[in-house]
């Protein structure tokens, strides 16, 4: 770079820190080993007048500054100096919180923060201040998949913001499986009653509307490009494509009810007075008394059999529970007291009520005094006939009995409208030729259902499943936010869920839309690092071509050109860094976080001789969980060991192998790498980024092995935010473990 | 079999619910038993219940007419509400359980023998004849109800207590020759026959 460096140190006193460490030999680390050109003291540093001595530097022509105080996640507001690089030495939770404040101890105190300080200063030499790529643009057009109610929904939210929307939606007609009901749950208190759907107005807000386009009978033929920059292919049935850009996408293709023809005990398939709870809506719409379909006779005792299909390992039923179902019995139950007469009988039989929900027990209670019967029963036969007769056994009463009724509505779950699952294609490309495991892929993928983004991303059409189909990324850390930036899921597409959720939903996804398009603008990361402006690049004369980042790459972010080589969309990446994980070759990095950023932090670290009894132990924590419970074991006063030297990163995922073989070079005597829960409960910020890891790490065996090293001195743990007291033990436990194996001999 | 018993039975046919919100005490909260199964928990009793509270609530739904009021369960019931007390739903379980215990008292449908019951009825004849309990005779009514033998086996039990009471002028021989009545024996005598019609119309109107 042209422009002129210049570095300045600052280093507050306040908190303790004066007292705990000798700040003028703080001051000579960082301007003798840290090459800071100018070091500043402050009582206070982050009070309005530290801040401003900050700032008159800046202004000064600093252009890289390290701040010594507290942890980086600590006083964000104040230390926020966007027109510089920055780098923050944590001597409070990272150094004085979890010493000891004695004699005995003062020396390896000041030793710890001296090395924090020589590392934060080197880790701001290698780093330049992010800028955004240019390859930003801001497009403030939103496009939404589906145009049921949570279609709908998004795009009124999504309007109402101000911002453009187009829906397109398959079918020939705006308002999806709601359409066809009677009522919905009630949404509003006393929670006595159904409630009008609300659909008819919902279509006519919706085309009243300036800012809505709809496309009905259409699909999407083509989605390449990323946030801010979609470019998507709108086919009509009649053959008429559309091409439009797009800022970013909410995809609300909704359910489909579970088919419960398979299930013969129901006899769903021989007697049309068995019917789907989602059928039943339609007769009660039909209008009048709700009549049976096989005769026309007005009902006067209905069963609702609950959880058909549901909740069940057996093959061709849902292993989950759609929740909603026993709310649904419950409203079309008063249908019948309603349509029918307080004479006419609905008996639901469940085992499980399950009424979530802030309506759900006065809804439950309303059904029970409209004299509504609950039965706790599980249903083993319904036996069709002019009067049915469904078996059950009472299990209250821990008997065989029947009872009869002239309809039976059967509660049948509800399935994700979904694309196929890229995974599932990019594994059946990477599967050996001729093998079983390829069968099976090749099998699975024929009955997969159709594309519906036909996304041109390098890792395949649509949006990756979570589990049992249902696309999103995490369903309690992260709704909506799939796995594909700036493509939100909502609705039932993303797990099984009511109309009031549902709309909730859309609202959420909507505003993420809106986030990621913003945020693409700016060429900054929509999520979880919001408002990121570094981006990963890669020297193209060094790259391989092996293709690890565009495979490896959780959100798909990255594609690949004709060669081979990695194309990076800026506005796709969450900026985890697991492309940089992964690359052998080193050449991918950010402007702020890159292999020479943490390489540098380990290599400055003070490493004194085999003979010292000083060991040194290189802590990589996640900056998510890791770190966080770290500090919050310095606020909580819990010791960790003084040999520990601590560098925060991104994700575990962003770990080269290259830090680990050097500072294994370099004569540490432990390192333990601080990761999150991996796995099918994981909770990676980052999807895969710790499980990706762990399997790097497993490698690194042979690294310790060529050193004639012990497997002990790299340990690779899950640490969850809370594991406040787990993860100082952690490092405890590797510095008794060094106490007990002795030094490394590659010191220096 | 009473003919009340017959024509409830006939008019209520297949829904007992029904039956027990017409008639029984605080019958119409049993529907909204969410079969919890607190009040069974909560039961000092519990475990002498051939049915806990909850399972006679499902039994009432399900029809089970005869068994309910057959049953000896809610004769069980020592009043220490304990089950009304928790009870989420707010059911009358205390209530039901006596207004269920009285209505099978009515139909004649009680289990034969069955002790509440016998002692609820010595207690009510004993109170009926004068306006007040006669506590010697109301004991030894109790102590022979099963024979004279074990009447003599319980009077011996409880001879020091008898003796005791006696000496602290807590209880008269005399009480077991006459006995006195409250002052208006036959005004109070009227009010109970009113009462006794007033309910008897209740049931009939009932029926109907």
């Amino acid at each position: 770079m042209a422009e002129e460096k210049k570095f300045v140190g600052f280093i507050c006193t306040g908190c303790g820190i004066g007292e705990r460490l000798d700040a003028g030999q703080l001051e000579t680390t960082a301007k003798r080993d840290g090459k800071m050109q100018d070091v500043k003291q402050h009582e206070m540093l982050c009070n309005a007048e530290g801040v401003k001595m900050i700032q008159d530097e800046i202004g000064g022509g600093a252009t890289h500054i390290m701040i010594a105080a507290c942890s980086r996640r600590a006083k964000v507001e104040a230390f926020n100096f966007t027109e510089v690089a920055m780098t923050r030495a944590n001597l409070r939770e990272g150094v004085i919180w979890v010493r000891p404040d004695t004699d005995e101890n003062r020396e390896t105190t000041q030793e710890m923060a001296d090395d924090y300080i020589r590392m934060a200063c080197a880790e701001a030499r290698f780093m330049t201040k992010p800028t955004p790529s240019g390859e930003q643009e801001l497009n403030k057009h939103i496009l939404v998949v589906g145009g049921g109610v949570t279609g709908m929904t998004a795009a009124l939210e999504a309007s109402a913001a101000g911002y453009p929307v187009t829906i397109v939606e398959k079918s020939g007609a705006l308002g999806g499986n709601a359409a066809n009901w009677y009522k919905s749950i009630p949404s509003r208190a006393p929670y006595a009653e159904p409630q009008d759907t609300g659909i008819e107005g919902m279509i006519e807000l919706v085309n009243n509307n300036d800012r809505i386009t709809v496309h009905l009978n259409s699909t999407l033929a083509s989605t390449d490009g990323a946030p801010g920059r979609f470019k998507a292919t709108i086919a009509e049935e009649s053959g008429a494509t559309t091409e439009a850009e797009f800022g970013a996408i909410v995809q609300a293709t909704g359910y489909k009810p579970y088919d419960p023809s398979e299930l013969t005990q129901y006899h769903y398939k021989d007697s049309p007075d068995v019917v789907t709870n989602w059928e039943f809506e339609a007769l009660a719409k039909a209008g009048g008394p709700i009549k049976r379909p096989s005769d026309g006779k007005e009902v006067k005792a209905v069963a609702f059999v609950q959880n058909v299909g549901q909740t069940s390992k057996d093959s061709g039923k849902l292993p989950y529970h759609s929740g909603a179902g026993d709310l649904i019995a419950i409203k079309q139950a008063m249908y019948c007291k309603a349509l029918n007469g307080a004479d006419c009988d609905a008996t639901i039989l469940f085992n499980n009520l399950r009424t979530p929900g802030a309506a759900g027990e006065d809804f439950y209670r309303s059904a029970q005094e409209k004299m509504i019967t609950f039965s706790k029963g599980d249903v083993s036969e319904v036996v069709p006939g002019g009067e049915l007769e469904v078996k059950f056994k009472d299990l209250i009463l821990n008997e065989d009995t029947a009872m009869k009724a002239d309809l039976v509505v059967l509660d049948v779950g509800m399935m994700p409208n979904s694309g196929p699952d890229p995974y599932a294609q990019l594994a059946f490309e990477e599967a050996e030729e001729g093998s079983e495991e390829k069968e099976t892929l090749r099998q699975a993928l024929e009955v997969a259902p159709p594309s519906i983004l036909n996304l041109k991303y390098r890792q395949g059409t649509d949006l990756p499943h979570l589990r049992h189909g249902f696309n999103d990324s995490h369903f309690i850390c992260f709704p909506y936010e799939t796995r594909r930036t700036g493509i939100y899921a909502a609705g039932p597409v993303r797990r099984p869920m009511d109309m009031r959720q549902a709309q909730d939903d859309a609202a959420g996804a909507a505003m993420k839309a809106i986030q990621a398009a913003e945020n693409a603008g700016k060429g900054m990361a929509a999520h979880p690092r919001a408002g990121d402006l570094s981006y990963p690049s890669f020297r193209k004369e060094g790259c391989t071509q092996c293709k690890r980042c565009t495979v490896e790459c959780p959100f798909g972010a990255i594609n690949e050109d004709e060669q081979g080589y990695p194309v990076y969309n800026e506005a796709r990446c969450r900026r985890c860094g697991t492309c940089m994980g992964a690359c052998p070759v080193r050449v991918i990095s950010f402007e702020n976080y890159s292999i020479d950023t943490v390489g540098q932090q380990l290599k400055n670290v003070d490493m004194p001789d085999e003979f010292s009894e000083k060991p040194r132990i290189l802590v990589l924590a996640c900056e998510n969980d890791a770190y966080p419970a770290l500090d919050q074991a310095g606020m909580s006063g819990i010791e960790i060991n003084p040999w520990a030297r601590v560098i925060p990163v991104r994700c575990l995922g962003s770990v080269s192998l290259s830090w680990i073989t050097d500072s294994l070079n370099s004569g540490y005597d432990g390192i333990v790498l601080m990761g999150c829960q991996k796995g099918d409960d994981y909770q990676c910020h980052f999807v895969r980024g710790s499980a990706m890891a762990h399997e790097r790490m497993s490698k690194v065996g042979d690294t310790l092995q060529s050193l004639n090293l012990e497997p002990e001195r790299v340990e690779v743990y899950e640490v969850a935010i809370t594991d406040v007291e787990r993860a100082p033990k952690l490092i405890n436990d590797m510095a008794e473990t060094v106490e007990k194996i002795g030094m490394s001999p590659f010191k220096f | 079999m009473s003919d009340l018993n017959t024509a409830m039975a006939a008019k209520y046919r297949a829904n007992f619910l029904k039956e027990v919100e017409a008639v029984v005490e605080e019958g119409e909260t049993v529907k909204m038993c969410m079969q919890c199964g607190v009040c069974a928990g909560s039961c000092p009793l519990g475990k002498h219940w051939a049915h806990p509270p909850q399972e006679i609530f499902m039994m009432i739904r399900a029809g089970k007419r005869d068994e309910v009021l057959k049953s000896d369960s809610m004769w069980m019931c020592t009043s220490c509400y304990n089950c009304i007390v928790r009870c989420p739903r707010g059911v009358q379980i205390t209530h039901v359980m006596h207004g269920l215990a009285y209505y099978a008292k009515r139909l004649g449908v009680v289990p034969e023998g069955q002790p509440t019951q016998q002692v609820s009825q010595l207690f009510w004849d004993n109170l009926m004849k004068g306006g007040r309990v006669n506590e010697l005779k109301l004991g030894l009514s109790i102590y022979f109800k099963d024979g004279f033998g074990d009447g003599i086996k319980n009077a011996m039990a409880n001879q020091k207590l008898g003796m005791n009471m006696m000496k602290a002028g807590r209880m008269s021989p005399m009480e077991f020759l006459s006995g006195h009545t409250i002052k208006d024996n036959a005004g109070f005598q009227k009010i109970i026959k009113k009462a006794q019609e007033i309910e008897d119309a209740k049931f009939d109107g009932a029926a109907k």
